[in-house]
């Protein structure tokens, strides 16, 4: 009726759901799309700073892995990551939507440090790692246990409740190192137990970090076993799917939270070990720097499997070292290499499209269809 | 006005990956014609008419209106031609009204003016014969309700051509028959209609021409007029299949379960369930009819031990121990523990009888994973079985570990069923298990219940087919607003009795007769 009827535009592609696509081809187009995103990053560096983009990645690279020691503290680093990524995992796989890892890490951590400021002089130190393993995972399985009580019993909202408990760490952290702040009233608690090392995780042939990189490794495997092959882990997986199916085949849907939940603060209990005991040897409210909430996105990308998670926790540590190194070599500031990593993870998050997706052109209509 | 074609496809084609949804089909509607589209399931209908409507995009083809070629991108490119598509489940705004619904979306000249909107639904409302209070919120609204905003939304934005996709299969049959009247009336008023459907009766008393698609071929277009059941059968499934169900006398009838004036209430507090007593013999299949939300999920789920009872007992008697054991109080594990083997195919499938996303080994070990001493998973046998169904049962699917979502309706029901008979049950319930089937597959699950009760499974069956209960049943349990109104034999039964029963004892809650 109206005149836009015989105005025929067919568009020029349009976008259709792939039914299936081989495992090669969807890893060539999650490649292709790290080239791409470098490529744009390359842009994006001349035209922001002027500077040289390959000299930028080289540095980027000698950033992340330039020396024996910076390697060292990027399969650190990464482990860490990795082992939060890991706890939180079995929660979000269960769409238990855990944004407390932060506190719970935290918590874990607190707990490691009073048993060495507690008992570093008294206990024989055999005696101590054990009090320490035992506490420490405790401290984060109940933090983690406390909302997952909560939502069990009441329905209560699991993402503000994890939230809320990772402020309440953060200043029951800032209370204790107030209390043992060396010296006394400066509010820092410096390195624990420097002379003795009591408590401190032991260094495997003069490589302090090895030890935190063979037990993230264990954790890894472990995970890998326990969502693929463990009745605990399927049926969590069944849960996260649907409630409806668990209930229906008999599965205790509370009883499930608060175990999954029990694990994954655990874990991240542990983490706060490697942290305290392991790394720093010292504790304050920022010792988790946001890696409560990078290991979501680690779990996310990796689709929640432990093994591809090494990639992506490696992935962003490697970026996040290698801007820090550009950042500080150019003289540019941190924002620089912010926008650097922005722009390689919305392009490896963007290639899930293209996995899932496929563009179709328009076909070249002959015959003269106006 | 005579013969004028309203719209107009040639030689649609569209393919998802691999699968081709459609090829080269090619109709005409006319004005003032209702048109059926009949297929069975997965052979096109609705993607031909999402293509209409502007929700999917043609391969190939052209799509003419009124005898001019467009493009449909959109479904409000869709409105500007004036087509509207009443979709299977519906598009709606819980929290809002009927009006306020109806008027969602739409740009407006000058200022938002509810009364005039409310008069012009309204007017719309009295001219083709709906009963809608413009005021009454969506949450509020009976299943027919929602479907009469739905199709009042369209019209009031002035569609000439409506879709709509399987209209019927959430109305009760008096529901339906009021539809038909609306529908007849538009009809008569110049508008096109295309319906989407696999009934057969509702085809042949509605429409004018009937549009048969298979496997997303365009078979032929007859007149309803010279045509009848067998022929469109024919033409739909291509060979012709045998309507009667096979049925065998029941042998060694045992009461296996007895449930004695089981009462229970819903989540808001209101009782769906009221004294409700039966019986459910071993080797007999036990039918259970009632308009849809009568009770009939409430009733299953509290046998399944997933409902709690505010009183009454369901009674087991174990053919094995010779025990009774009352399932009323226990949860489906405890049930479980007992010893009972009862399965339970749930009304919905995806949502509750399998994981969508997990594939179909996983999905068999949903009722065995349990087994074996180990915390860990033993994944042979339920691999095993996987394949065992997807060859008996012929299911449609690259593999065993394909996510049971990816399957199409009728192959996922064949993997719940194929997975509940696999338990070997003394107890079988089935809710709708043939909703939204093929006739192919429909009839293997009658097959299927059949056997079962051949082996001396008690079956409770609840369907919504009045013919299929009347020819696959031995006793049929008519269930009313909660109430058992009857139980019949169901060789000896009319549909009339059926049909009287089901609204018997009805409280007058939606029935405006």
């Amino acid at each position: 009726m109206s005149s836009k009827v015989n105005k025929v535009h067919e568009p020029l592609f349009h976008i259709a759901k792939r039914t299936g696509i081989p495992t090669w081809l969807s890893w060539l187009i999650r490649i292709l799309s790290v080239a791409a995103a470098l490529v744009a990053c390359a842009v994006v560096t001349v035209i922001l700073t002027g500077e040289n983009p390959i000299s930028v990645y080289a540095t980027m690279i000698d950033g992340a892995i330039g020396t024996k020691r910076r390697v060292w503290s990027l399969l650190q680093n990464t482990a860490i990551l990795l082992c939060i990524s890991l706890a939180v995992t079995p929660a979000f796989k269960m769409k238990f939507w855990n944004i407390g890892a932060e506190g719970q890490v935290l918590m874990g951590g607190l707990a490691t440090t009073a048993c060495m400021i507690l008992f570093g002089e008294s206990m024989p130190s055999l005696l101590l790692y054990v009090l320490i393993i035992v506490t420490s995972i405790a401290a984060g399985a109940i933090w983690a246990f406390i909302p997952a009580f909560f939502k069990a019993k009441w329905n209560t909202n699991e993402t503000l409740f994890t939230l809320m408990m990772n402020y309440i760490a953060m200043q029951i952290v800032s209370y204790f190192t107030y209390i043992w702040s060396v010296p006394k009233g400066s509010g820092q608690i410096g390195v624990i137990n420097a002379a003795t090392r009591a408590g401190w995780l032991p260094s495997i042939g003069g490589n302090a970090y090895l030890i935190n990189i063979i037990i993230v490794a264990v954790l890894t495997v472990g995970m890998y076993v326990y969502l693929k092959y463990n009745k605990h882990g399927y049926e969590l997986s069944v849960v996260g799917e649907s409630e409806n199916t668990a209930k229906y085949i008999g599965i205790n849907v509370k009883k499930v939270i608060m175990r999954t939940m029990l694990l994954s603060g655990a874990i991240c209990g542990i983490a706060g070990l490697l942290l305290v005991s392991g790394t720093d040897h010292t504790i304050t409210r920022n010792t988790v720097e946001g890696r409560g909430f990078t290991a979501i996105m680690v779990s996310w990308l990796a689709k929640f499997n432990p093994v591809y998670m090494i990639l992506t926790s490696l992935l962003l540590v490697f970026l996040q070292k290698g801007a820090i190194e550009i950042s500080t070599i150019f003289g540019l500031n941190d924002s620089f290499s912010e926008i650097i990593t922005g722009i390689i993870i919305f392009f490896i998050i963007g290639s899930e499209f293209f996995v899932n997706y496929q563009i179709k052109f328009r076909e070249s209509q002959k015959g003269g269809n106006k | 006005m005579g013969k004028q074609a309203a719209i107009e496809l040639k030689n649609i084609t569209k393919t998802f990956g691999s699968i081709i949804a459609n090829k080269d089909v090619s109709l005409t509607v006319n004005r003032g014609e209702i048109l059926s589209i009949l297929g069975e399931n997965g052979s096109g209908k609705t993607t031909l008419m999402n293509m209409i409507s502007g929700i999917y995009f043609p391969d190939h083809g052209q799509i003419f209106i009124n005898g001019q070629e467009v493009v449909i991108r959109s479904p409000r490119d869709a409105f500007d031609y004036k087509i509207g598509m009443i979709h299977q489940h519906f598009k709606l705004v819980d929290v809002f009204s009927a009006a306020e619904n109806i008027i969602l979306g739409l740009e407006n000249e000058g200022k938002f003016n509810i009364k005039q909107s409310t008069s012009k639904i309204k007017a719309i409302s009295e001219q083709y014969g709906f009963e809608i209070d413009p005021d009454k919120k969506v949450y509020e609204m009976s299943v027919s309700e929602k479907q009469t905003v739905e199709i009042i939304k369209v019209l009031y934005r002035g569609a000439d051509i409506l879709i709509l996709d399987e209209p019927t299969a959430v109305l009760t049959p008096q529901e339906a028959q009021k539809l038909f009247a609306v529908l007849r009336r538009m009809r008569d008023d110049g508008k096109s209609i295309i319906i989407i459907t696999h009934k057969l009766h509702e085809v042949l008393s509605l429409s004018d021409r009937v549009v048969v698609l298979r496997k997303g071929e365009y078979i032929g277009t007859v007149e309803t007029k010279e045509t009848n059941e067998t022929e469109l059968t024919e033409m739909m499934v291509g060979k012709k299949i045998s309507l009667n169900i096979d049925r065998s006398e029941p042998k060694n009838c045992e009461t296996r379960l007895e449930v004695k004036n089981v009462s229970c209430v819903n989540r808001e507090g209101v009782k769906m369930l009221d004294s409700v007593n039966f019986e459910a013999k071993s080797g007999e299949i036990l039918g259970i009819a009632g308009i849809a939300g009568s009770g009939q999920r409430e009733l299953l789920e509290s046998i399944a031990g997933l409902q709690k009872l505010t009183e009454g007992q369901i009674l087991y008697h174990n053919p094995k121990t010779g025990k009774t054991d009352n399932l009323g109080d226990k949860t489906p594990l405890q049930i479980r523990d007992l010893g009972v083997r009862l399965s339970f195919v749930p009304e919905d499938r995806l949502g509750m009888g399998l994981v969508g996303n997990m594939d179909i080994v996983d999905n068999m070990m949903l009722r065995s994973y349990r087994k074996g001493k180990t915390m860990f998973l033993e994944r042979k046998k339920p691999k095993n079985l996987a394949n065992k169904i997807i060859e008996g049962l012929e299911v449609v699917t690259p593999n065993a570990n394909t996510p049971v979502r990816r399957l199409s309706g009728g192959n996922v029901q064949k993997v719940l069923v194929g997975r509940e008979i696999a338990a070997s049950p003394t107890v079988l319930m089935a809710a709708y298990p043939v909703r939204g089937l093929d006739i192919n597959s429909s009839y293997l699950i009658y097959n299927l219940l059949n056997s079962q009760k051949e082996e001396g499974v008690a079956v409770i069956f609840v369907g919504e087919d009045l013919d299929v209960l009347l020819e696959l049943c031995d006793r049929i349990m008519v269930i009313s607003s909660g109430k058992i109104s009857g139980i019949v034999d169901a060789r000896t039964a009319t549909k009339e009795e059926l049909g009287l029963l089901m609204t018997k004892n009805n409280g007058g809650t939606t029935d405006e007769q």
